[in-house]
Order: structure tokens, then C-alpha cells, then sequence
């Protein structure tokens, strides 16, 4: 909004050019000095200077002196992104006493002297950007920061641990939250494991706390076997719809006795149990495991003889004496109101059958990491027993490191976390049956608090280290010993022999990548995505966590393959960040709304069709549109359509950009 | 200088994913062609028709516009309206006698510096077969040719605006 007290149009513009080094990474590319000559000559600019760095705190107090002592009314910065550092020198300004949107900020760093080649053009160009923003600044008006009320609740979308640790931080800071959960049950891929690395923590020993924490917490309302459908608003006001998916269980009544599931007319499993992998089947009601939270079971629609329409004997409605069994149960949808949305909604594992030369799917005896690790869990399905689907236990076991990691045909980023997962479940597997363990590896990765350490202690304890990416997985036995076994061919990089291995039992290392759905929980939340499909945060060493949608941020292995320790932390950053924003109640909005000079509007309502956030409405009595600030988001569709030119955009407003083109191009 | 033609393009940057792509391609040290002038806007639906017209008029070789790719806008969709206006336009311009090549539409999102680079690299190759577009020249032969009874003065007035 303009606001009344600001600076009079009539004043001479008084323009400081201010250029920066950054060291050597402008400097050594662009003449600094020749372009801050350059720029005095410009009209309207007072004084122009070029200095080492120029976001430092004497490059700063430099442009509040010189407003002060040259009367500076405008400013222009030529320095880096404005991503980084438009607030700095906005803060600057402001310090000198001027208006903070005084203050423009040219990037001849990241578009100017990093991509260029030669510094003679280089130099040209920084000229005309320079150029194009005295040309702009000369319209800037003083505006004012727009604060909003926000709303004290959080949303968490995802219920692995890091969705948890979030929740349950800001929980005890005293803040609202929603976690939303796709699955029955919360716990995600933590909840599958037996161990975790380097420490050999049982897994549930201290994953279960937490989830009991969650479901029993007074400020979390927790929503599993929910999904977030739909969201809209702004930061500090965010609109979300959840669907929670019929359970038809009566949630009030069930205490997770499982008496339903004993006495369902299926005696056996009928369908793949996911949580287990499909290394068992379940039943139609089902809990997907002991500890599960909410601890309440789940009827599959899809499997249920009653629910899929056939005949049933119904067993287990008197089984259950809370009488919780609720067949006519339908999907609800609630809608909340947040201030902040934590996304944390995890990976799924690369599907090995993509990778058909390691006969994942057609050799029995060869496992997916997530399978084993269910199998040496002692409440898996084998109870912790290792035995190979022939029935044997393995004598020997060879782990294929990287799969569908690092690989150009497939994901070509390291999962970062199946090197020492690996080296667990080799501790793990070597510990259950005793057998030899090989492993197939390109590099180790061991990066971590006593990860190498725990690397070293598996060479030391007799486990095979074999270097060299596998070429194949076969039971085509060339040597008697080869029969009635699995063989890994293997280029031995260190050695230089192609090596055939036989085992028993063969375990793939699969990677970490988004989940299927990425890209439309993405669109869903409007935040972006880097190349691979891993959320993309707002930087990655400043803004680890926070997204380019304010009041959106970012935890776990949606943002990029992490170990569980990386992921807690990362999650407490994410929930620290929405304390951040929840705590001042207020938000300060950007001023860069549109808004409608009354005397030119004809009431055509072209504007109106534009605005996808319906924030302009008409006036009836006086023909004329209306847009509501508080709804605007200034995108300046609507001022590109306005037949009138009677829609004006702060800081983008039709005469700043002509100018910027104009002077932009002006110089040669 | 250099003695070889560098034309120039005026480079309509959405905020969220072409701006980025760019800062990307610079954190990432990828050099292309000095070529382009970046002017800054949140949304590539802000960009007014008469701001790619004012560019070939102030001098441009080329306009280049980049915005987030379809369903993924900011703004929901402005990339799409941009998308719409850009098309008539580019029929107008074509119709002027102004080669498609010199205006062109790239959906870069926020991750690809890579594409970035290419895309300038390409377009300030394209431009360099062409030559100069020098449309203030043009314009007024255009403008003398249709309009013969208009004084020098009104033909300069077109040509500057606004």
C-alpha cells in the first residue's frame, strides 16, 4: 500500500549506486570500479561507490552515512541474488532513514559475473543491468509492510519420525498440531526396522515412546489413515481439507484387542500385509502391527467378504463387546485452519524389479534390504528367523550395495543411508544364522558418528568386502559348487578379476526416492521440486527447510535421502522455524499487492476472470473492481489484462518495468 | 568489446522458477552467452504484451520469457495466461515480419540451470544467424509504407511508446 507520509514525487531523485566485490567472485570478473564510473554518470545518481563486501557491516553503515550525508533518496545495490541479500540492504536503507522499497537490488553475480566467460562483456553487461535499475528505482515509492494475525496451530503432514519429532516439538511448546497420516498406523519406515545404525538401538525400543507420546498428547490431534486433499490461503492462514478414510471401526470404542481379527470368518492371511512387505499375508481386519498408534484396527474394504459383497459369516461383529465393528461407516472430510504446514511425508524404496539382471522376483531367494529387515525382527513374521523362501537358513549371503543408486540408467544420486544399513543387516544376518557375508560395494560410504568405526568392526569381524558394481545375479552354475546356489558375478575393481560368488541368499541395497506421489502432494502444498523429485527447499544452506511457500517447510526424506539422526534433527529445525512464525502472532506480508486506480477503471471485469485467489470483486454501485489486499498474493496477472491500465502492482507497477526495459537496453 | 555480434535479449524472468533457475545456473558456474538482460516479475502471467512490444522497440534482438512449467505456477496459473497472450502475439509479431525465432516461451523450472543455459545459448545463437533486429529502423518503414500521410514526428511518437 502507498502510504500517505511517504516521499513527495515532486522531490529531485537522489540516487546512490552502491556496487559490491564479493571478494573476488564479482570482481574477478566484472570492473567494478569501471561500472560504479559508469553508473554516476547516469542521471539522477549522487554518488556511486564500489566496495569489497558490501553486505558486511561497514559495507552497510556505507549506504546509511551516504544517505545521510548526500541526501539519498533512492538506493541501488549490484551485488548478488536478491534472494539472499534484498533484505540486508532493505534493512540498510531503512537504517538510513529512508523507506526499505527505496532500495533495488541488481544481480550481476549469480546472472552476471558466475556465468561469464570474458570479463569485457561481462563488464558491458553489468553496465545495463545497472543501467536498468537506476531506470526503475527512480519509481519506487515508499510502501508499507502489511501485518497479518497467525493462526496458532500447525499442520503435519506424515507420520514417520520425522513427522513425529516435529509434532511432538511443537506440541510441547504449547502449539496445536494436526498430524496427518496416509497409513493405519504411525511409525513409518522406522517402525518396519529392527535395528538402526551405528548403535544397534532396537528400533521400536525408542520409536514406540514417541508414537504413544503422539497419541496421547493433549495438543495433537492425530488423523491417521487421513490425506490432506486439498489447501489454500497464505502463510499464517492456511485452509486445509483432510479426508479420513472409512476404518469402519467405531474409533471411540476399539481398544485394539484384536478379538475382530481373531474371529474373522478368513482363518488365514488373505492379502499381501504391507507393513511386512508381502513376506505374509493378513487378514482383512487387521492392525498393521502390535504398537501401532492410534491402536485400533482397520478393516480393508477391498479383501472384507462384507464389505466386498459376498457372504460372511459375520463372526467377528459379536466378537468385539464394544460392539466398535461400524460397516456403514463413510470417508469424512474435516477442514482445519493452520498457520504453518510442516511436509514430512517421507520415501518409498526403488523397486528392485527394475533392475531385472539381479532377479529380484524370479529367484526366491533374493530380498529387497526392507525385506530382511522385517525378518530379523523378532515380532516380524518369522519371528527373527532367517530362512530362505526354500526353507533353508543361509550358509552364505551376499549384499548388493546400490541399488538403483548411483546409476545413470536408474536414480543417479547416492541413498546415502544403505551403506551402513547394509553393514547392519550383514551384523545382523552374520549374528541370526552365522553364515559368511558378502559384500558388494562401489564405494563406502560411512560418513557419520560412529559409522566408520562400526564399518571397521565388520572388516575386523570376517565379513567380505568386495569392491565392484554387480553385473548380474544367476543360478546358472558353471562349477560344481555353483549349484543349487545363487551367483553374483562381480567385476573385483581392486583385484581386477571378474569373481562368481555363491550364496544362498541374496540381499539388495535398494535406494531411497520420492514417493510415487511427490508431485502431487507438491502441487498440493505449491511448492517445487529439485531435478530428481525431492522437495526443493528455499536454499540449501540458509533456508534448509523452509520452502519458497512461506509457512511451508520441509523434514525427512522428501527433501533428499537422510538417516534417521539427519532426519530428527531436521524435523526439530522444521517445527523450530513454524515456532518462529507462529510465536510474534503476526506475519509482515509483502507489499507487492495489485490495486485499482478508481478513475480509470470502466467495471469491464476482465481482471476478475484472471485472479486465480478470487480477491478482486466488483463494486456494483460504482462499476468499478475492488481487490482485497488480504487475498491478493501479487502476481500482477490481473494488471498484465487490465484493457484500462487501471490496475497498478507495487514494486512491479507498468512504469517501473517500462522503465527497467527501456534503460536496460540503453546501453550498448 | 569483442568484434563478433552479441545480441541482446530482454529476459522476462518469473520470480519462482525461471529467477531461481538462473541463480541455480550461477551458484553452479555454468557460463553461456552474455546475451541476456534479466528483467524481474513474480508471475509470467504478469508479463503485459505491450513489455515484450516495448522491448523490441527500445532495441531488443530478442525477448525471451520463463516461467514454471504447467501445473506448477505459483500463481496457481498465470504461467497459462501467459501462455495464451504469448501466442497471439507471437502470430502478431510474425506477421510484422519479426522471425519467430526472436521471441520464445520456455517453461524453466527452478531446478534447471542446466536447461537455462541452453535455452539462452541456443536463442543468442539463433539470434547471431539472424543479425540485428534494429526495429526502431524497421518500424518506421513499416510505419511509412502504411501510413504515408502520418508526419515524421507521429511515426517517432509509435516508435517510442510508451
Amino acid at each position: 500500500m502507498v502510504s500517505d507520509n511517504s516521499h513527495n514525487p515532486a522531490e529531485e531523485v537522489r540516487i546512490g549506486f552502491f556496487i559490491c566485490h564479493c571478494g573476488v567472485n564479482i570482481a574477478s570478473k566484472i570492473d567494478v570500479a569501471e561500472v560504479a564510473k559508469f553508473a554516476e554518470t547516469l542521471p539522477g545518481v549522487v554518488v556511486s561507490r564500489d566496495y569489497k563486501y558490501m553486505c558486511s557491516d561497514a559495507g552497510q553503515d556505507l549506504i546509511v552515512e551516504d544517505i545521510k550525508n548526500f541526501r539519498l533518496n533512492r538506493i541501488v545495490v549490484a551485488a548478488c541474488s536478491p534472494f539472499l541479500h534484498e533484505k540486508t540492504f532493505r534493512t540498510a536503507t531503512q537504517r538510513g532513514g529512508i523507506n526499505p522499497f527505496l532500495c533495488h537490488m541488481v544481480n550481476i553475480r549469480e546472472h552476471g559475473s558466475w556465468v561469464a566467460e570474458d570479463r569485457v562483456t561481462a563488464t558491458e553487461k553489468a553496465k545495463a543491468m545497472a543501467q536498468g535499475g537506476v531506470g526503475r528505482v527512480r519509481r519506487h515509492v515508499a510502501l508499507e509492510k502489511r501485518r497479518e494475525p497467525v493462526l496458532q496451530s500447525v499442520l503435519v503432514v506424515g507420520g514417520g519420525i520425522a513427522g513425529i519429532q516435529a509434532a511432538l516439538t511443537l506440541a510441547n511448546a504449547g502449539k496445536h498440531v494436526y498430524l496427518v497420516e496416509r497409513e493405519p498406523t504411525i511409525g513409518g519406515h522406522m517402525a518396519q526396522f529392527d535395528k538402526t545404525f551405528p548403535t544397534l538401538d532396537c528400533a521400536a525400543c525408542i520409536l514406540t515412546p514417541k508414537m504413544s507420546e503422539v497419541g496421547s498428547h493433549p495438543n495433537i490431534t492425530l488423523w491417521a489413515y487421513s490425506e490432506v486433499i486439498h489447501s489454500e490461503g497464505y502463510v499464517g492462514n492456511y485452509k486445509v481439507k483432510v479426508r479420513r478414510k472409512a476404518r469402519y471401526i467405531n474409533e471411540d470404542e476399539c481398544t485394539g484387542c484384536m478379538e475382530c481379527v481373531e474371529h474373522c470368518s478368513f482363518k488365514t492371511g488373505v492379502v499381501d500385509d504391507e507393513f511386512n512387505v508381502g513376506l505374509v499375508k493378513r487378514k482383512p481386519v487387521y492392525m498393521s502391527f502390535p504398537q501401532a498408534v492410534p491402536k485400533i484396527v482397520v478393516i480393508d474394504p477391498l479383501t472384507c467378504a462384507k464389505l466386498s459383497g459376498g457372504k460372511c459369516e459375520e463372526s467377528c461383529i459379536p466378537a468385539c463387546d464394544r460392539q466398535a465393528l461400524d460397516f456403514t461407516q463413510t470417508e469424512r472430510v474435516e477442514e482445519i485452519e493452520v498457520g504453518a504446514i510442516i511436509v514430512a511425508t517421507g520415501f518409498k524404496t526403488f523397486d528392485a524389479k527394475r533392475k531385472p539382471y539381479y532377479g529380484y522376483g524370479d529367484f526366491p531367494n533374493v530380498y529387497t534390504s526392507l525385506e530382511i529387515e522385517r525378518m530379523v525382527t523378532s515380532s516380524g513374521p518369522t519371528e527373527g528367523e532367517v530362512v530362505c523362501r526354500d526353507g533353508r537358513v543361509p550358509k552364505s549371503v551376499g549384499i548388493v550395495h546400490c541399488v538403483g543408486s548411483r546409476d545413470h540408467q536408474t536414480n543417479r544420486w547416492c541413498s546415502r543411508v544403505c551403506c551402513m544399513a547394509s553393514l547392519k543387516l550383514a551384523y545382523l544376518l552374520k549374528e541370526h544364522t552365522g553364515a559368511e557375508i558378502y559384500n558388494f560395494y562401489i564405494d563406502m560410504r560411512t560418513p557419520g558418528k560412529g559409522y566408520e568405526e562400526f564399518y571397521e568392526r565388520l572388516l575386523e569381524e570376517g565379513n567380505h568386502f568386495i569392491r565392484g558394481r554387480v553385473a548380474e545375479v544367476t543360478d546358472f552354475a558353471m562349477r560344481p559348487e555353483e549349484e543349487n546356489h545363487l551367483i553374483i558375478q562381480v567385476e573385483d575393481t581392486l583385484s581386477g578379476y571378474v569373481r562368481r560368488v555363491p550364496v544362498d541368499m541374496v540381499v539388495l541395497a535398494v535406494g531411497i526416492e520420492p514417493q510415487a506421489d511427490a508431485s502431487v502432494v507438491r502441487r498440493l502444498f505449491n511448492i517445487s521440486c529439485s531435478d530428481e523429485g525431492f522437495f526443493l527447499e528455499r536454499h540449501p544452506k540458509l533456508a534448509p527447510v523452509s520452502t519458497a511457500t512461506e509457512g511451508v517447510y520441509l523434514a525427512g526424506c522428501c527433501q533428499g535421502p537422510r538417516d534417521i539422526p539427519d532426519t530428527v534433527a531436521q524435523a526439530g529445525a522444521a517445527a523450530a522455524e513454524a515456532l518462529a512464525l507462529l510465536d510474534p502472532g503476526f506475519v509482515e506480508m509483502e507489499p507487492m499487492t495489485a490495486y485499482v486506480e478508481n478513475e480509470l477503471c470502466s467495471g469491464c471485469k476482465t481482471c476478475q476472470t484472471m485472479c486465480p485467489y478470487g480477491a478482486i470483486s466488483n463494486d456494483a454501485e460504482r462499476k468499478i473492481a475492488v481487490i482485497n489486499p488480504m487475498l491478493c498474493k501479487g502476481c500482477g496477472t490481473c494488471v498484465a489484462s487490465c484493457p484500462s491500465g487501471a490496475i497498478h502492482q507495487n514494486l512491479f507497477d507498468d512504469q517501473e518495468l517500462f522503465d527497467e526495459i527501456q534503460e536496460v537496453l540503453a546501453h550498448a | 568489446m569483442p568484434d563478433t555480434y552479441q545480441p541482446r535479449i530482454l529476459a522476462f524472468f518469473c520470480n519462482w522458477c525461471t529467477y531461481t533457475a538462473a541463480d541455480l545456473a550461477g551458484v553452479s558456474r555454468m557460463k553461456y552467452a552474455p546475451t541476456t538482460r534479466v528483467v524481474r516479475v513474480m508471475c509470467s502471467g504478469r508479463i503485459d504484451p505491450q513489455f515484450i512490444l516495448s522491448a523490441f522497440a527500445k532495441g531488443a534482438d530478442g525477448v525471451l520469457i520463463g516461467g514454471c512449467h504447467p501445473g506448477d505456477c505459483h500463481y496457481l496459473e498465470g504461467n497459462v495466461k501467459c501462455l495464451r497472450r504469448f501466442r497471439i502475439l507471437q502470430r502478431m509479431l510474425v506477421d510484422l515480419g519479426i522471425e519467430p525465432e526472436r521471441i520464445r516461451l520456455e517453461w524453466i523450472s527452478a531446478s534447471e540451470g542446466g536447461k537455462l543455459k541452453e535455452v539462452i545459448n541456443a536463442m543468442s545463437a539463433d539470434l547471431v544467424r539472424l543479425g540485428p533486429l534494429n526495429l526502431p529502423d524497421a518500424l518506421r518503414s513499416f510505419d511509412a509504407e502504411v501510413l504515408k500521410e502520418e508526419t515524421e514526428a507521429e511515426v517517432q511518437e509509435l516508435v517510442t511508446i510508451p
